[in-house]
């Protein structure tokens, strides 16, 4: 196991070092193919996006511009005012996430809040989580987990399951892999896309040891009537063909002090949501009490999303 | 000498302030930012409030299946139990605690509380159960029966959604 992972960074670090001698050639393809993916857009419109500057470069003046012009973009095409936040991270917060596995039941129903408040696309499907299904003592199996199961009743006896989304690394690989630098790791923690600066070659998925980022290979496909509005430019703002997307800790919500949309959902109560740096929050809480866990932890990656359990089942009917 | 005194202090101290960390609870949280409990759900066949019938009743602590009346009360709780360890008898529009303390029903969880002190005490960390609202400010508490019927209290398997399309499926 150990050793396997070992190769793989070996790989993966390979992969950056020739990344970064095609990045310049692909950074000056990159501005020549940004704005052909809104083939829609007017001239003026054409002109402006291809000078945009990198998002964390521009004064919030010039966001407000960005948005606004993407706005009317958006209005025009899908019909529906479509607003579009650029609230910056909090001072003093660095998010975390907690999954009780002891909890979790495999329903499904944050996956679907999910696709709805991030207004992914339907068809073809994207989905930001992915929840696996273990057999008992087989846990972190991975060539034995299953991501079809479809019984008629959760929780079966016999497996436990595992959602699976963006771990929000401290260490991310993705961001690395990027010639563009269309993603990287906000100050609170959250990794981030720029869908107007990604050229979708893909890099960041085939860096990503958890699978957590998807690809949009045609034209999203949703309703505008199923467009979730309320939007954040790093967020859940409609995508276009060609480029990635990732689950962000619902940063439309979370920027304003809101819970998740799967936090929200969960039937269980399974899913945790805070500030690391808060010794009160609730994923402090089940770091400090709960034998907890991250995926794949060894590769370096550091995610703040932890996976636990309780310690044994006598210790909840103690009191 | 005073430094060596109050450094002496200090490290006496200093065991007891963290005696005193470890052993600080939750506290509880404002009713107000308790989720409503959902109507009782045969509120609309004259069951509420429970005294009409009650208050003219004797009270009949023996345990056994019920024929005349709440037939479907069936308890799959803590075996050996009986309805007034929860309902009180001398008031049944309310509940009662250990200790003789009326409860209204609103307030449930303070029933639970006496046996399920552990997750009780994880329930106010919001670490059991769930709070929907804010993460830094204002939330809103899921209460133990919305999640668990207090005399079937087991979570019940639901329906999961769709399975994810199989790349196969795929046009
Ligand atoms: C329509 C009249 C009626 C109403 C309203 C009513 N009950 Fe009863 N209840 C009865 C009868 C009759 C029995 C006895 C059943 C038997 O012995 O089979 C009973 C029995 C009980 C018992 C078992 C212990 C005992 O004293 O026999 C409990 C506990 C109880 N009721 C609680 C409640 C609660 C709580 C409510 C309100 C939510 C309520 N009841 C409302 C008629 C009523
Ligand atoms: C574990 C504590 C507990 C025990 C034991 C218990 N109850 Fe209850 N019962 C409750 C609580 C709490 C509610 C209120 C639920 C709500 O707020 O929706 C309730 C509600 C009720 C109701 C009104 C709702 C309904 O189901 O129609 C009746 C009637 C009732 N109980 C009867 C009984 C009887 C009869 C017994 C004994 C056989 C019993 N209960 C045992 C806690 C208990
Ligand atoms: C008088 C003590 C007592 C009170 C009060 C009490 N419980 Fe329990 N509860 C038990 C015991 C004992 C068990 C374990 C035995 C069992 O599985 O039935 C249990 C088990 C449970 C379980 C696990 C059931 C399972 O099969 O997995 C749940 C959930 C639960 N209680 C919820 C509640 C809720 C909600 C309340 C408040 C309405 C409550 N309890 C009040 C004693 C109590
Ligand atoms: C958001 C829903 C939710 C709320 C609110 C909630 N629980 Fe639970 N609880 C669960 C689930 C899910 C389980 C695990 C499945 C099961 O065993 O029933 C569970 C399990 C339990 C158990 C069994 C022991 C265990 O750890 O599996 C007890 C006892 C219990 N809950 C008591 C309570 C009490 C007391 C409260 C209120 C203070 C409460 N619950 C609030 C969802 C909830």
């Amino acid at each position: 196991m150990k050793d396997k992972d070992e190769k793989k960074i070996e790989k993966r670090e390979l992969k950056i070092n020739r990344r970064t001698l095609l990045k310049g050639a692909l950074a000056g393809a990159a501005t020549t193919m940004l704005p052909l993916n809104r083939a829609d857009a007017s001239f003026k419109d054409f002109w402006e996006s291809f000078f945009q500057k990198h998002f964390r470069e521009m004064t919030v003046a010039e966001k407000q511009q960005v948005v606004q012009r993407l706005e009317q973009e958006y209005e025009r095409k899908y019909k529906k005012a479509i607003q579009i936040g650029i609230e910056p991270a909090m001072p003093g917060v660095l998010f975390g996430y907690g999954l009780d596995l002891s909890r979790c039941i495999g329903c499904r129903t944050c996956v679907y809040a999910c696709v709805h408040e991030n207004n992914q696309s339907r068809d073809p499907q994207i989905q930001w989580i992915q929840v696996l299904r273990f057999k008992h003592g087989d846990l972190m199996n991975w060539e034995k987990a299953e991501k079809y199961y479809d019984p008629k009743q959760v929780p079966e006896p016999g497996y436990f399951y595992m959602p699976v989304q963006c771990q929000q690394c401290e260490n991310p690989a993705c961001t690395r892999a990027c010639p563009t630098q269309a993603t990287w790791k906000e100050p609170d923690g959250i990794v981030v896309v720029d869908y107007n600066w990604c050229i979708g070659c893909r890099y960041c998925m085939a860096a990503c040891p958890y699978g957590a980022r998807h690809f949009n290979w045609g034209e999203p496909g949703i309703k505008p009537a199923d467009i979730n509005p309320v939007t954040h430019y790093l967020g859940n703002r409609p995508r276009y063909r060609g480029v990635v997307e990732k689950c962000t800790f619902c940063i439309q919500r979370t920027r304003k002090g809101r819970y998740t949309a799967c936090v929200e959902a969960c039937p269980v109560g399974a899913r945790k949501f805070g500030n690391l740096l808060d010794p009160k929050s609730e994923v402090r809480y089940a770091m400090e009490h709960k034998r907890t866990f991250r995926l794949k932890d060894d590769l370096g990656t550091h995610p703040k999303f932890f996976y636990f359990f309780d310690f044994e089942a006598g210790e909840r009917f103690s009191g | 000498m005073g430094k060596k005194l109050i450094a002496a202090v200090l490290f006496l101290l200093l065991p007891l302030s963290f005696a005193y960390a470890a052993g600080q609870d939750y506290p509880l949280p404002n009713p107000k930012d308790i989720m409503a409990r959902p109507a009782f759900p045969k509120a609309d066949q004259g069951l509420w409030p429970c005294s009409q019938c009650h208050s003219g009743m004797p009270v009949n602590y023996k345990i056994r299946k019920l024929t005349m009346m709440h037939q479907d009360v069936v308890l799959k709780h803590m075996p050996g139990g009986w309805c007034f360890d929860c309902h009180n008898p001398t008031n049944r529009d309310t509940l009662k605690l250990f200790t003789g303390q009326t409860v209204s029903f609103d307030q449930s969880y303070l029933v639970c509380a006496q046996c399920h002190g552990f997750i009780f005490k994880e329930w106010k960390a919001g670490l059991h159960g769930k709070r929907i609202g804010m993460w830094n400010g204002k939330k809103t508490y899921y209460q133990c029966i919305n999640c668990h019927w207090p005399h079937d209290p087991k979570f019940k398997s639901i329906k999961p959604f769709p399975a994810p399309i199989r790349p196969a499926d795929i046009k």
